[in-house]
C-alpha cells in the first residue's frame, strides 16, 4: 500500500502528445479512475505507471521512490489487462503463482496466497483449469486473482470489464468495488464508462485529448463540472446544453427562459447581454403536470419529437425552438409524438457555460 | 422407417427399374471411359483431337461418373445413404492415394524380400544387410549427426534469429528474414554446387578457388581438403543443411512469435519476468506446437537427406547416409533386393516423426 505522485507527466510519440502535464496525488487506498473518450491518455498514462511505456517528462513516485527507470517488475504494481492476458499453457493455480514463483517466495507461502485469493474471488474450483477452458467472467476472476496474490502496492486496471456483457459487468463491478474495500489498496481504473467510473471511483480523473479535465469525486462531478465536456461526458442520458442569451439574471432562447439563483446569477451579470451555454441534465426537467420540479416561470415550451418508455422513466425528446432537449419524466406521463408540452427547469439544478471557453460559470 | 434427425426427412424411393438403368449406365460410362483411356493413351490423332478429347473426358466424364453414382447413393435407404455418400467424394483421392503411395510401398516390402534380380525369396537376408553392412551402419552414424546436428542447430538458430529480428525495425526484419531464407530458394544441388567453391581443394602451392582454403592459405594457414577429411566432412555437409533450412525454421517462428499477443509479455514483465524468462516461460511454450511441426518437418528431410551428400561426396571417405546407400544399392549396384530393404529401412524410421508432425500439427489447428 503506497500512495502515489505524478508530476507534470507528458508523454510524446514523435511529434504528436499524447499525455499533457498530468498532475495528480494519488492518496493511499484510494480509488482513481481514469475516464474519458477514446484516445483521450487515459490508458498511455495507465501503462506510464505500469512501466510500460516510457515518460518523456515529469517524475513519478510510488511511496516516496521516483519510479521513471525503474523496470516495471520492481515498481510492485500488478497490472490487470482488458483482455486478461492469462498465460494459455497454464492452468489457474500456475497463473497466479508466476509472478510469486518469479519473485522466489516460499513455495508454502505460494499455495496459501494462491488458495487464499482463488477464495476471495470464488475461483478454488477452476485452479486446474486452462484459461481456454474458462467463461469470460471466469478469466475476469483469474486475472484479479493473479493481481492480488501478488500484494502489490498499486493495482492498475485497463478496462478490465469491457470484454464483458452488460450483467456481468454490472456484476463484476460491485465484486470489484467490494475487493477494494476489503483490501484497502490504491488502485487506478482505466474506463471509458461514465457509469463504471461514477460507481467505482473514489475520486475520478476526467481526460480528454491527452489533457486532465477536471479531478474530483463523483458527485462533485456530477454537481460542479468544470467545463461542457465533463458536464456533457457524466451522466447518462447527457446534459442538454442550449445556446442562450443572458439577460441580467434570466437565460433565455426561443423557447424557454430559465432564471438562474444564488451564485450562478451573481456570476452572470459579467455576461449580461451576451450569449452563454444553458446546460440542464435530463433529470432536472419535468413535465408540466406530473413533476414535483416547481418550475414557476422557469419554462421550455417544444414539440414532442420521439418518445422512448423505460418503465420507470420516459425519455422525452423535445424540439424546443430549433434545438432538441432530452427530458426524463415520470413513466406513466401521458404524451405521444406531436404533442405540444412544457418542461419546467429545476433551476437550482441549472448550469451554465462560457460561449468560446466552454468553461462553466462559477455556481 | 426412423430418419436420422439431422437429414432431410426425404422419401427413400427405392424404385427398383430405376437403380437398375442407373447401375447399367455406370457400367457403360465406365467402359466407355476405359476406351477414351486407351484412344488417347495411342496419341496418334490431330493433337486438337486429343485436346479437346482430353478435356471432355476429364472434366465431362468426372461430372458423369459423379451424378450416376451420386443418383444411385440416393435411391438406398436413407440409413445406408449417410454412411455411403462421404465415401462417394473421398474415393477418387483415397484411389490416388493407394494407387500412387500404398501399392508402390508394398511392392517395395515385396522386392526387399526377393534377391537382387528380384528372382528368388531370400526371406530377411536383404535386411541382415540393412543393418549390419558397414556401409549402412556408417550412415546410421551419420544420419544421426544430421538429425542432431542439422535438425538441433536449424531449429535453434531458427528460433533464436526470429526472437531477436522481432525486436528490430521492421524494414530491419524483413531484410534479415529475406537473407536467412534465401537459400530455401535453391535446390540442394544447386546448394551442393555452390558449397563445393566453398569447400573446394587444391594442394598446397596450387591457386586455391575454394573460398574457405582461399582465405586460410591468404593468411598462411596450409589448405585443407576438407571434403576427404573423415572427422569433419559429414559436420561440413550438414552446415549446408543448416544454412538451407534455418531460414525455412525462421520464416515459421517469426510468424508465430507474432501471433503473441504482446499483453502475455506485458503481464509477464509486471509479474517479474526478466526478458529471458519471458522467452523461455512464455515465448517458447507459446509457440511450443509450432516447434515441434518444424522440428519433424526438418528432422524428416534430415533422415531422407541425399542430394547433399550425392552432390558433394557421393557418399564416400565416410560421409555415407541411408538414403545415399539405397540410391547406391538399386542404381548402381542394380541389387533390387538390397535397395528395397534399405528403403523400407527408411520409411520405418520416417514414420513415427510422420506421426508426430500430423499429430501436432492437428493441434495447433485447434489451438490454445
Amino acid at each position: 500500500m503506497a500512495n502515489m505522485a505524478l508530476e507534470h507527466i507528458y508523454k510524446r510519440y514523435g511529434k504528436t502528445t499524447a499525455v499533457t502535464d498530468f498532475n495528480l496525488n494519488v492518496e493511499d487506498g484510494e480509488f482513481i479512475v481514469f475516464v474519458g473518450p477514446s484516445g483521450c491518455g487515459k490508458s498511455t498514462t495507465l501503462r506510464m505507471i505500469a512501466g510500460l511505456e516510457e515518460i518523456s517528462d515529469g517524475v513519478l513516485r510510488i511511496g516516496d521512490r521516483v519510479m521513471n527507470d525503474v523496470p516495471p517488475k520492481d515498481r510492485d504494481i500488478a497490472m490487470v489487462f482488458q483482455n486478461y492476458a492469462l498465460y494459455p499453457h497454464m492452468n489457474v493455480y500456475e497463473n497466479m503463482a508466476f509472478g510469486l514463483r518469479l519473485r522466489k517466495v516460499p513455495k508454502d507461502q505460494i499455495d496459501q496466497r494462491v488458495r487464499g485469493g482463488a477464495k476471495i474471488l470464488q475461483i478454488e474450483h477452476l485452479l486446474e483449469r486452462k484459461p481456454k477452458e474458462l467463461s469470460g467472467g471466469q478469466r475476469q476472476r483469474v486475472a484479479l486473482g493473479r493481481a492480488i496474490v501478488r500484494e502489490p502496492k498499486v493495482f492498475l486496471m485497463d478496462e478490465p470489464l469491457s470484454n464483458l456483457d452488460a450483467k456481468l459487468r454490472v456484476e463484476m463491478r460491485s465484486q470489484i468495488s467490494k475487493l477494494h474495500q476489503n483490501l484497502k489498496a490504491t488502485t487506478i481504473y482505466v474506463t471509458h464508462d461514465q457509469i463504471e467510473a461514477m460507481t467505482m471511483g473514489t475520486r475520478i480523473v476526467v481526460m480528454k485529448d491527452g489533457f486532465i479535465q477536471q479531478v474530483d469525486t463523483p458527485l462533485n462531478l456530477y454537481d460542479f463540472p468544470k467545463n461542457k465536456f465533463v458536464a456533457g461526458f457524466i451522466g447518462s442520458p447527457s446534459m442538454n446544453f442550449l445556446t442562450a442569451t443572458c439577460n441580467n439574471k434570466t437565460v433565455s432562447g426561443n423557447g424557454f427562459s430559465v432564471e438562474a439563483q444564488g451564485k450562478l446569477a451573481d456570476s452572470l451579470s459579467a455576461y449580461n447581454g451576451k450569449q452563454v451555454w444553458y446546460g440542464i441534465r435530463p433529470e432536472h426537467l419535468g413535465l408540466e403536470g406530473s413533476t414535483t420540479i416547481a418550475g414557476g416561470a422557469n419554462r421550455l415550451t417544444g414539440v414532442i419529437e420521439v418518445v422512448e418508455p423505460l418503465g420507470a422513466e420516459t425519455d422525452l425528446m423535445v424540439n424546443i425552438g430549433g434545438q432538441t432537449v432530452v427530458a426524463k419524466v415520470d413513466g406513466h406521463a401521458q404524451v405521444k409524438v406531436g404533442d405540444t408540452v412544457t418542461l419546467f427547469c429545476d433551476q437550482s439544478r441549472m448550469h451554465a457555460f462560457d460561449m468560446e471557453k466552454e468553461l462553466a460559470i462559477g455556481r | 422407417m426412423v430418419q436420422p434427425s439431422s437429414s432431410q426427412p426425404r422419401q427413400s424411393t427405392s424404385n427398383p427399374t430405376t437403380l437398375a438403368g442407373l447401375i447399367a449406365a455406370l457400367v457403360v460410362t465406365l467402359f466407355v471411359y476405359f476406351q477414351v483411356f486407351l484412344f488417347l493413351r495411342e496419341g496418334t490423332a490431330n493433337p486438337w483431337i486429343i485436346f479437346i478429347v482430353s478435356l471432355l473426358w476429364g472434366i465431362g466424364g468426372i461430372w458423369l461418373l459423379f451424378t450416376l453414382v451420386t443418383s444411385i447413393v440416393d435411391l438406398l435407404p436413407s440409413k445406408y445413404r449417410q454412411g455411403i455418400m462421404p465415401w462417394v467424394f473421398a474415393a477418387p483421392a483415397i484411389l490416388l492415394v493407394f494407387y500412387y503411395l500404398l501399392i508402390p510401398t508394398f511392392r517395395t516390402f515385396w522386392l526387399s524380400l526377393l534377391d537382387a534380380k528380384s528372382d528368388k525369396f531370400v526371406g530377411l537376408d536383404n535386411y541382415i544387410f540393412a543393418f549390419t553392412s558397414p556401409a549402412m551402419l556408417e550412415s546410421f552414424k551419420n544420419n544421426l549427426i544430421w538429425i542432431i546436428f542439422g535438425g538441433g542447430l536449424s531449429v535453434a538458430l531458427g528460433l533464436l534469429i526470429a526472437a531477436l529480428s522481432d525486436r528490430t525495425r521492421p524494414s530491419f526484419e524483413v531484410s534479415v528474414k529475406t537473407l536467412v531464407f534465401l537459400p530455401m530458394a535453391i535446390s540442394m544441388v544447386g546448394a551442393a554446387v555452390i558449397w563445393k567453391l566453398v569447400y573446394q581443394y587444391s594442394p598446397a602451392g596450387a591457386s586455391q578457388i575454394g573460398l574457405l582454403n582461399s582465405i586460410g592459405t591468404t593468411l598462411g594457414a596450409s589448405p585443407i581438403p576438407f571434403m576427404i577429411t573423415r572427422s569433419i566432412n559429414t559436420y561440413l555437409l550438414v552446415i549446408i543443411l543448416i544454412w538451407m533450412q534455418t531460414g525455412f525454421a525462421l520464416v515459421v517462428f517469426a510468424a508465430a512469435i507474432k501471433g503473441l499477443p504482446s499483453e502475455l509479455l506485458e503481464a509477464a514483465r509486471i509479474d517479474g519476468a526478466t526478458e529471458l524468462q519471458s522467452f523461455f516461460k512464455i515465448t517458447i511454450p507459446y509457440i511450443q506446437v509450432t516447434i515441434i511441426s518444424v522440428s519433424t518437418t526438418i528432422v524428416i528431410s534430415t533422415l531422407k537427406v541425399f542430394d547433399i551428400v550425392f552432390g558433394m561426396t557421393g557418399g564416400n571417405y565416410g560421409t555415407q547416409v541411408i538414403a545415399n546407400e539405397q540410391y547406391t544399392q538399386m542404381f548402381r549396384s542394380f541389387d533390387y533386393g538390397r535397395g528395397a530393404a534399405v528403403a523400407m529401412v527408411l520409411l520405418i524410421a520416417v514414420l513415427p516423426v510422420v506421426y508426430f508432425n500430423v499429430r501436432d500439427f492437428g493441434k495447433e489447428a485447434k489451438g490454445f
